[in-house]
């Protein structure tokens, strides 16, 4: 493992954020394809990181190494040190079950089961264990949709399907139930490509909302979003990390020429 | 002419951010001659020359206008980042430093037609040198601006305090003609204005290289370097 960082991949610590994730090294082949080389970032607890970057350059496959998504891909194979709080994620030891309880996930498109609002998100608790009565249940249930901002809008159909609400509300669903399980990070995929502004807005105003107690990483392709809920962003290119730093700096003032030209428009 | 060599992938965004650059580019030039027109209006208590100005004065106006919804409309339609970003809030900046300098320009230029009914006092060698001071950082930071050069910005910045102290020298000397020679009240009231219009000038043309260097380097003057600031200011 490589302790030091060159300076401009190295992040900033932020007051009250202690470091959540290391990652040093990491590469991930897909077969014969290099899809991320040589990755290493810090990234803070109680932040939003933004992962930019053009199709392909690599951000989501680094998103699927934090909760080990890439293992269910059978050519995939990854190397490095992946670290949440000091603890290696890739880990002989590590039950990727648990450690995707501990590290939620949200895809671009929404993906409630086919069951009820309820039962979306009291499903994680009841297979980790995490209620032993119906009334600690309903607790978990009501708390995390109140978490997403979504408990006045369902708390009167809470038996309906999950699957009859609108796109935005089915979006806010899948992060109550990641939050009911409890999790350290959550990682969004593009959390808002398939949603209305206003559906937007609200995730948006969600993130800001949530990240007074978790690590989010989002991976966006609109610069503009990156910008709106992000206090740190990262640009990947070609499957290597090219610039790290806080939001404010990599829109306004980005160091590397290959960050200019993407957030301008003038890549490719 | 933007700092980027690359072209914009949208290639309608690229024209608009030219022609942003153009715009200030020759609102840059007009209100130069502005200056120039306007010191001769006083200097040489030319008549001709303070109509030019009055006549440039609303298309100077006029020319700020076009540029301020023009740099609406980019950060509206084209929510410009970067150097983007840094060059559209510069050449906002810039433009409002500009309409002033032509506003204070203009002033001068009146001060000359009613100069016209008194001698030339002796302290008019001395506006005319506080001008050409002045005139010079106009100049100088208007070319920095149109070459993206930080350097000059940054002479023309650090030049201030030569404009300071000019300026103080001709208030002192004014003041003192005044208290000796009661008819020179009329004129040296008007070397006054004069005096404090081109100072003001020279501070727009300080905010202009402010405003070149965070364009070209995205960092803002006065927190860059505290040599810098103790240097300079």
């Amino acid at each position: 493992m490589t302790d030091a960082l060159p300076h401009s991949l190295a992040t900033e610590p932020t007051t009250a954020s202690p470091t959540k994730v290391v990652a040093r090294d990491i590469n991930v082949f897909y077969g014969d394809n290099h899809a991320l080389r040589n990755v290493s970032i810090d990234i803070p607890d109680r932040n939003v990181m933004a992962f930019i970057g053009p199709s392909g350059c690599g951000k989501s496959t680094f998103l699927r190494c934090l909760n080990r998504m890439n293992d269910t891909i059978e050519e995939a194979r990854v190397s490095g040190s992946l670290c949440i709080d000091g603890r290696e994620v890739y880990d002989k030891s590590v039950d990727p079950v648990v450690l995707r309880a501990r590290v939620g996930m949200v895809f671009q498109k929404p993906n409630p089961f086919p069951k009820s609002i309820y039962d979306n998100v009291a499903y994680g608790p009841r297979i980790h264990g995490l209620a032993r009565t119906r009334e600690e249940l309903d607790a978990i249930v009501e708390e995390s949709l109140n978490k997403a901002g979504l408990w006045n809008e369902v708390k009167d159909r809470l038996l309906e399907p999950g699957t009859s609400l609108s796109g935005g509300q089915q979006q806010r669903l899948v992060i109550a139930r990641a939050i009911a399980v409890q999790p350290e990070v959550i990682l969004m995929d593009e959390p808002c490509s398939a949603l209305d502004p206003i559906a937007t807005a609200r995730i948006e105003e969600l993130i800001d909302e949530l990240r007074k107690n978790y690590c989010i990483i989002i991976v966006t392709h609109s610069m503009q979003q990156a910008a709106r809920v992000s206090q740190k962003t990262a640009f990947f290119h070609l499957g290597s990390l090219v610039e790290v730093g806080p939001t404010e700096e990599i829109f306004t003032n980005p160091r590397d020429p290959r960050t200019q030209d993407y957030i301008t428009g003038r890549f490719g | 002419m933007t700092l980027s060599q690359r072209a914009h992938i949208v290639s309608a965004y690229g024209t608009e951010l030219d022609q942003l650059a153009d715009d200030i580019a020759r609102m840059g030039g007009l209100v130069e001659t502005q200056l120039t027109e306007a010191l001769s209006a006083f200097v040489r208590r030319n008549a001709a020359y303070a109509a030019g100005v009055r006549a440039r004065e609303k298309q100077v106006n006029a020319m700020y206008g076009d540029i301020e919804k023009s740099i609406i409309r980019l950060f509206a339609l084209r929510q410009p980042m970067a150097t983007d970003l840094r060059m559209t809030i510069s050449a906002l900046k810039i433009a409002s430093d500009l309409e002033r300098v032509g506003d204070l320009a203009k002033n001068i230029a009146y001060r000359g037609e009613d100069m016209a009914e008194f001698a030339p006092p002796p302290v008019l060698g001395q506006v005319e040198r506080l001008g050409a001071i002045v005139t010079q950082q106009l100049q100088e930071v208007l070319d920095a601006l149109g070459s993206f050069q930080v350097e000059p910005a940054l002479r023309v910045w650090h030049s201030d305090d030569e404009v300071d102290e000019h300026y103080n020298s001709l208030i002192a000397d004014v003041l003192t003609s005044m208290k000796v020679d009661s008819n020179f009240v009329g004129p040296g009231h008007h070397v006054l204005f004069v005096a404090k219009n081109l100072e003001r000038i020279g501070d727009h043309a300080t905010n202009i290289a402010e405003a070149v260097h965070f364009m070209v380097t995205g960092q803002h003057l006065e927190q860059i370097d505290t040599t810098v600031t103790s240097a300079g200011k």
